[in-house]
Formats: structure tokens, sequence, C-alpha cells
């Protein structure tokens, strides 16, 4: 039973975290917030003024704003199907008896580990340089004519690197989930003669929604953000410029700090509304 | 009831599973063979894959050129600190919420992992103009403090979700007994919860390594990890695959080997608990 006296302890305890990241919130946001009604150009007269909400209306009246968003939607969105469906078939491959299947998790875990800077850049130089490229290799010895990837389907081609960076988490996720299915219930359907796709319908898809649901959530929230796949490959060019990409340019690059914030405070509210389901899930999971 | 598979099953199972994990492999598995061929053969038409002189030297360039060590050691402290820093304002938190719990500790957990999910680029301006104005630009201790906040929700999830399996009858029955709430701390509840602690530590400290926004965006040369390290060889030193590859090897190896221990943790941390 907890007591007065615990109890005071206890908040004690959680002083210190509480207050960190109160302040590591409310500082940076107030800021952010305060800059977005500002004219401010550190580089070039510093703060002249208020200006209402005059930055909000020209971030997305720029001419980026719109191709940043398609952009940001085509990445999300592309990475999403092809880990969420690869996963999905990579779970159950895995889940199937055979030989070394301690190794063959390793070796397909692998890449989560692999700093961003690292797969970018070997995708990008290793993988799909057009001339020296092993894709070039491949390509040419089917007789096509080598890709320039970043250049011409620079889309396709960090839609391929992001995914190969999440496939990993999509299918450790998913594989976690199989295995707490009951597998009597599969093994009933199997004896009653149903076949795989329906088996596949009505029991492991249903039984796998939930954690569909949360890859799909968090892998959302760690997309919209990604930076450094970009940052070390297209720099943003290429029609791959990001929400994300275009506030990072407008605060650091051109030092537009007014009109960056204003970018910075639609990301979070973009990001907070992905949050709040994710949120509900594992809230209802914590009273369970 | 285990499931009866015939040979033949398990077998096609085997080679089709080994087939798509080796091709997912496969970009690290060459990435790590190419560290090992010179620059001609690194670029040779057609590739080479094992028929070619294993050399070391591209390690030696990488090290002597760029001096590799002073990144790694960077990396190091950096992820090292900020775990270590995490996970001692966490823990006393992650007690007192999985021990003490009131009505407000769902709420408070709640709160924390929203934190996680501020978009970083939002707060990107006021993190960098605080930096520059506590001298902190560039500086380990600068990034220490940052990587600690941006994972700190995660540590205090994970050993929550750790803290709450230890029974609590064990507990009571060292109070019954008189242990005080230091004694109960030190002799019940440590040796219980190290496991815990040490999984949120080898997982948070993979997390941090391989965090590339901040260690980008606040570092430029004194303090640069791994992360950085790698990215200047964007271009065009990145047209050298043989020392990109040795480089690559090199802030990717460590992290690979504790990764292959922390498969399990991963799901529980980067999940919240929700599956398990």
């Amino acid at each position: 039973m907890a007591t007065q006296h615990s109890r005071s302890v206890a908040r004690l305890m959680m002083a210190p975290a509480v207050v960190l990241l109160l302040g590591w919130m409310l500082v940076p946001l107030t800021m952010t917030l305060y800059f977005s009604f500002k004219k401010y150009l550190p580089l070039r007269g510093g703060d002249l003024g208020w200006v209402g909400i005059d930055n909000y209306v020209r971030f997305v009246s720029s001419s980026s704003f719109w191709p940043a968003v398609q952009a940001t939607l085509v990445i999300v969105g592309g990475v999403l199907i092809i880990t969420v469906i690869l996963g999905i078939l990579l779970a159950m491959l895995l889940d199937q008896p055979m030989w070394g299947q301690g190794i063959v998790r390793i070796l397909v875990i692998a890449p989560f580990f692999v700093m961003p800077t690292v797969s970018a850049l070997v995708w990008k130089n290793m993988f799909m340089d057009p001339v020296n490229g092993l894709l070039a290799h491949l390509w040419g010895f089917f007789g096509a004519e080598p890709i320039s990837w970043l250049s011409e389907a620079s889309m396709t081609s960090i839609i391929i690197i992001v995914s190969w960076q999440w496939l990993p988490f999509a299918t450790l996720i998913l594989l976690t989930a199989i295995q707490s299915l009951d597998s009597e219930q599969l093994e009933a359907a199997e004896m009653d003669g149903a076949p795989v796709l329906k088996r596949f319908y009505h029991i492991i898809l249903p039984h796998l929604s939930r954690a569909i649901t949360i890859v799909i959530l968090i892998q959302t929230i760690f997309l919209l953000s990604i930076f450094a796949e970009i940052f070390v490959t297209t720099g943003g060019a290429f029609g791959t410029r990001t929400l994300t990409y275009l506030i990072f340019q407008r605060v650091l690059e051109s030092q537009n700090v007014g009109l960056g914030s204003a970018g910075g405070v639609y990301a979070i509210i973009l990001a907070n509304i992905v949050a709040i389901f994710l949120m509900r899930i594992v809230g209802k999971n914590l009273d369970a | 009831m285990t499931r009866v598979v015939t040979t033949r099953r398990k077998s096609l199972n085997t080679a089709f599973a080994w087939g798509v994990g080796l091709l997912i492999f496969f970009p690290i598995l060459w990435t790590i063979l190419t560290s090992f061929k010179t620059e001609a053969q690194a670029i040779a038409s057609p590739p080479l894959f094992l028929n070619f002189n294993w050399t070391l030297e591209n390690y030696a360039i990488v090290q002597e050129r760029s001096d590799y060590m002073r990144f790694l050691w960077n990396s190091v402290i950096i992820a090292g600190g900020s775990t270590l820093l995490g996970v001692i304002i966490a823990v006393p938190a992650a007690w007192a919420m999985a021990f003490v719990p009131s009505k407000r500790t769902k709420d408070i957990l709640l709160w924390m992992l929203s934190t996680k999910m501020l978009p970083a680029v939002g707060v990107l301006y006021p993190i960098y103009l605080l930096f520059i104005r506590l001298g902190l630009l560039d500086t380990r201790g600068g990034l220490v403090v940052v990587l600690m906040l941006i994972n700190l929700p995660i540590i205090v999830w994970m050993l929550y979700t750790y803290f709450r399996e230890i029974p609590g009858e064990i507990l009571e029955a060292a109070r019954m007994d008189g242990a005080t709430l230091k004694e109960e701390i030190l002799y019940v509840l440590t040796p219980m919860a190290i496991p815990g602690i040490a999984s949120t530590v080898l997982l948070n400290f993979i997390l941090a390594w391989n965090e590339a926004f901040w260690t980008l965006n606040l570092t430029a040369v004194d303090a640069a990890p791994l992360t950085a390290f790698i990215a200047s060889y964007s271009s065009p030193e990145g047209l050298f695959f043989a020392k990109l590859s040795a480089a690559s090897t090199m802030a990717i190896a460590p992290i690979l080997i504790l990764g292959w221990f922390s498969q399990k943790q991963l799901v529980r941390g980067l999940t919240f608990g929700a599956v398990k």
C-alpha cells in the first residue's frame, strides 16, 4: 500500500525526468511559436518586428510548399506500403519451421542497425551510381540502359533506401505478433480444409491488425522526419524536398527563421495528428 | 502440440528464407567485401565477388587521413554519455511510476511519449540558437544533453515496462521483514531490475549512435561523431568505393554486433510496450 510518505518520495523521484522533458518541450516550442510571428533574418537585419500570421500564409503559398507536401506523402506512403506488405510476407516466412532460423532473422534485421548516413551513401554510390554502381552492372548484364537513379528516378531511389532501412522494424514487430497467434486455431482451420488464402484473411490478418496499425503509426512519425537520407543523397534536389527538408533549408540554409518556424509549427501539428492515434492504442494497452 | 512438418517442406522453407535473408543483408555484405579491395578492384567490371586480393590498406588510409579514431571516440562519448545520463534520470522516475502508481501515472507516461513525437525540425532553430548562446555548438556535452532528452521518453518507458514485471509481493514481503526503502531498492529491486536496465542501455546506445539529425546539424569539427564523418564522404570522396566501404564498415560494425543482442528489446522499446 502506498503511504503518504512513499507518495511524496515517488513524486521527488519523478521530478528530474518530468522537469527536464517539460523544459525540453516548452522552451523550444515557445521560441518556435514566437519566431513564427516575426520577420526574423539573422544574417540580413535580424529581428524586423512582428508580422502576424504573414509567415504562415507565405509558407503555404510559396511555390515549394505543395511539391514538398507531395514528396513527403509519396515517400511516407511508398515506404509504408512496401514495408507493411513485405513485412507481413517476411514475418510469415520467418515463422515457418526451418534450419538456421536465428541466423536468417539476424540477416533480415541487420539493416535497421546501419546508421542512416551509411545506408544512404552505400546505396547512392555503390549501388545506384550510373557508371560503377552494382545496379548499373546488373542492368548492363541484361542489356538494359543503366539508370542514373538519384536524378532520373529520385523518389523511387529514396523510397528503396528508406524501405530497406525500415523493413526490419516492420518484420520484427509483425513476427512478434504472429508468434503470439494460437497455433491450434490455425491447425483446426487447416484440418477443416480451409485454403491458405482463406486462413490468411480470416485468422492471420485480423490477428495482425493491431500490430499493423502500430507499425504504420510509429513508422509514419519517424518517416515524416527523415533527414539524413536526403541530406547525403540528393540534398533536396530532383523533387525530393520533403517538408522536413524544406523547413531545414529555410531555417539553416537561407536563414529565414520566421518563415521556417511557421513551417515548423505546421510540421508539429501534422505529427500530432498522427501521434493522437498512436497514443490511444498505447494508452489502452496500459490499462490492460 | 507441435506441427508435423515434412523434411521436404522444411528444406524448401530453409532455402527460400536464406535466399531472402541474404538478399536483404547483401548491401551490408557488399560493403564489407568492398572494404577489403583496392580502389581499382572495387570498380572492376564485371564486379569481383570473392576472387580478389584481400587487403587492409583502406582501413589504414582512412584512419591516417581522416583521424577516424577521433570521430569514433566522439560517437562513443556522445552515445554512451547520453544513455548513461538518461538512465540515471529515468530509473528513479520509472521506479516511482511502476511501484507507487497514482491516478496521474498513465497521463505522465503518455505525455512523456508525446514529447518524443515532436518533430526535430520544428524546434531546430531554437535549439541551434540556444546552443550558440550557451557556447554548446559543436561540443560533445551539448549533444549528450540533446540526445539524452530525445531518448529519455523511450528509456523511461522501457524501464517502466520492465519494472512492472517485478512482482509486487516480493516488495511487500521485504517491507514486512522491516526493510527500509533504501534496503528495498538496493537488495531486492536492483538485482531483479538489472537485466531490464541492461537491455534499455543497449537499445538506447544504438539509437543514440545512429541519430543523424542533431548530430549533423549541431556539430562541425570538434564534436562530430561517425554519422557526420560518413556524411563528409558524400562527394567526391564517396566515389572511392573501397575507402567509403572501410569507413562505413568501421562505423557500423560495433552497432551490428550490439544490435544482434538487442532484437527482443527492439520491439518492446520502439512500440512502447504495445506489442510484446
